[in-house]
């Protein structure tokens, strides 16, 4: 039967959370929707009531885009995976079954919801939902225009790799309290696993960051703005020489840390049924899949930020000089843009997948602290030292 | 005494106390009263749970409710670095790290009673409880006030700068270098000592195993 989960009104409270705390940060004071509201509250509407408002909004749209994100994501990874290996994918519901997902979501609203009868209830039915609520919150980082953002503070990266590692957290909790040995495991290897790369994660981001001379997602895309067009982007050699060898320590440790291939190891199939969500199903079981989908698309608009450019691109060049700074044309360029370099990076993701083969958990470990932490520490040198000494000399980059 | 009516008398008296922080809050300060409150009782409820509960494992995942609500209560300070940082470092980095020792211990601890020395536990909080109030009443706070009505425009240009700040805090010669670079330091010799006494138990459990441990 279909039943209302209180672990979605629960990831709502948390993210009613996060958001009330990144909102205050910006004191709303540019917000779009904040200004809206401002512009149309009555007279008797007290005045706190419209950022709570704004922030009940800001919710709903993050709700709605993280949904959407993952259903287009599933749809996208079948037809991918269908067509690399020679075949078509689902077909039959809507056009090259475009329609699929929404097929797929309501039997899996009306899937029978099982609770293991050893399993501990209480954290079985909290896990999924802090899953989700600590990648929404993290949502709330990600502006889609220059103008239109849910939470435009200084630390805008700091605030997303500081709210995505909290899913281990609902990852290890859900291994836990299904009370069974696959789980377990999965839960494991994930907390070891994202442990170890959140590290050159976090370096390997270092490089874009003291190129910018900042955390804020939009200052970061502004400062790749200007005469040159696409040759401004941060991923240029003339740029900065170990901006490409950081990108690709970063696409490593993001392919990690949100459990893809190779490194899929917290949910292997082959090994471990379905790692730390074996004993789930129904509408819970989608909470992970749509925090994976959400995962992968917001840590490959990061990366397109930080390494390709953000919202600059020919299209939204073309779109300011159309309709002018900030008009709606030149919004709509910006958010497309910003929508389909994320897709090129989740495709890329999926295309990885049905290429290369697991590795073990203990090429894992030693990949991580071995390699890539040790790599990323020697690109931040060399870049900080081009930064102070050679930068400053280039008539390009002044 | 039956301990499971026992833990549902505890969460419910929780349950109502939150709730009653919450309303107190609500109408002492507004919005942001209820936002304390709520902090207030993620800490200090996260620690009351990861004392009273009988299963370690959730006594550990008690601890992330602690750990946000200090991190709500930095932001609720404007210290917004400081609160990310807490995040990112005690949930996503030291809870999963007590998580994995928690569950390298046997499952079911059943017997886990609140230790022989609860009288001095209640004396130490008392006392502590006493002197922070005793703080609380004399001390001289300096109160910025930050409206919430939609009209912080003027302040907001002032958040958001705290990582620079801190940044040159810790750099400049005549602020915290000193702290600063000792602490990495110490730092350091922790991580070299812990793969030096991990690398030797190990050698001495198997000596003959070579490559294949690593």
């Amino acid at each position: 039967m279909l039943t209302f989960d209180p672990a979605i009104g629960f990831s709502s409270a948390v993210l009613a959370v996060q958001s009330a705390e990144s909102g205050l940060k910006d004191g709303f004071g540019t917000n779009a929707i904040q200004d809206f509201l401002v512009g149309v509250k009555p007279e008797y509407v007290p005045a706190w009531a419209v950022p709570l408002t704004a922030i009940g909004i800001a919710i709903g749209i993050v709700l709605a885009i993280v949904s959407v994100l993952a259903m287009f994501s599933t749809w996208l990874e079948r037809k991918v995976s269908g067509h690399i290996q020679c075949r078509f994918g689902p077909m039959r519901v809507g056009w090259h079954g475009w329609l699929q997902p929404l097929a797929d979501g309501v039997k899996l609203l009306l899937k029978e919801d099982m609770i293991p009868l050893g399993a501990d209830r209480t954290l079985y039915v909290i896990a999924p939902a802090l899953v989700l609520a600590s990648l929404l919150g993290a949502m709330a980082a990600f502006p889609l225009t220059e103008t239109f953002y849910f939470a435009n503070f200084g630390l805008g990266i700091f605030m997303i790799l500081a709210l995505t590692s909290t899913t281990t957290i609902g990852v290890v909790m859900a291994g836990w309290s299904s009370n069974s040995k696959w789980s377990l495991y999965g839960a494991m290897r994930e907390a070891a696993q994202v442990v170890a790369y959140e590290i050159p994660l976090g370096i390997s981001l270092l490089v874009p960051i003291m190129v910018a001379g900042s955390f804020n997602l939009i200052e970061v895309s502004q400062g790749q703005g200007g005469g040159y067009g696409i040759l401004n982007w941060n991923i240029w050699p003339w740029v900065n020489p170990f901006m490409l060898p950081a990108f690709v320590l970063f696409f490593v440790a993001i392919l990690a840390e949100t459990k893809r291939a190779p490194f899929d190891l917290p949910e292997a199939e082959s090994e471990l049924v379905a790692g730390f969500m074996t004993e789930y199903s129904g509408i819970r079981w989608s909470f992970f899949f749509m925090e994976e989908y959400a995962a992968m698309f917001l840590y490959c608009v990061v990366g397109s930020f930080f390494f390709f450019g953000g919202f600059e691109s020919p299209v939204t060049s073309l779109a300011e000089s159309v309709g002018g700074t900030n008009s709606l044309l030149h919004q709509l360029g910006a958010a497309s843009t910003i929508v389909l370099k994320g897709f090129a990076g989740v495709f890329l993701m999926m295309w990885l997948r049905w290429t290369l083969p697991r590795v073990r958990i203990d090429q894992v470990m030693t990949m991580g602290y071995k390699y890539l932490t040790p790599l990323a520490l020697v690109c931040v040198l060399g870049a900080g030292l081009w930064e102070a000494f050679i930068a400053p000399h280039l008539w390009w980059r002044s | 005494m039956d301990q499971k009516a026992l833990q549902r008398a505890f969460y419910g008296a929780l349950a109502v106390l939150t709730l009653f922080a919450f309303g107190a809050g609500l109408v002492k300060a507004g919005g942001e009263g209820a936002a304390f409150a709520l902090f207030a009782v993620m800490t200090l409820g996260g620690g009351l749970v990861c004392v009273w509960e009988r299963s370690i494992v959730r006594s550990a995942f008690a601890l992330m409710s602690t750990f946000s609500g200090v991190a709500g209560v930095f932001v609720l300070l404007e210290s917004d670095f400081l609160a990310m940082a807490q995040i990112l470092i005690y949930v996503g980095g030291i809870l999963a790290l007590i998580l994995f020792a928690v569950m390298l211990t046997p499952p079911d601890m059943e017997e886990r009673r609140l230790p022989r020395v609860l009288a001095a536990l209640v004396a130490v909080g008392a006392g502590v409880s006493w002197i922070g109030w005793q703080v609380a009443q004399t001390a001289e706070w300096l109160v910025t006030s930050r409206p919430l009505d939609g009209t912080a425009a003027e302040v907001a240009g002032t958040f958001g700068a705290n990582a620079d700040r801190i940044g040159v805090a810790f750099l400049a010669p005549d602020q915290y270098v000193v702290a600063f670079e000792l602490a990495a330091v110490l730092l350091t010799v922790a991580l070299v000592a812990a793969v030096y006494i991990a690398r030797r138990k190990r050698t001495d459990i198997e000596p003959q195993t070579g490559e294949g441990v690593s």
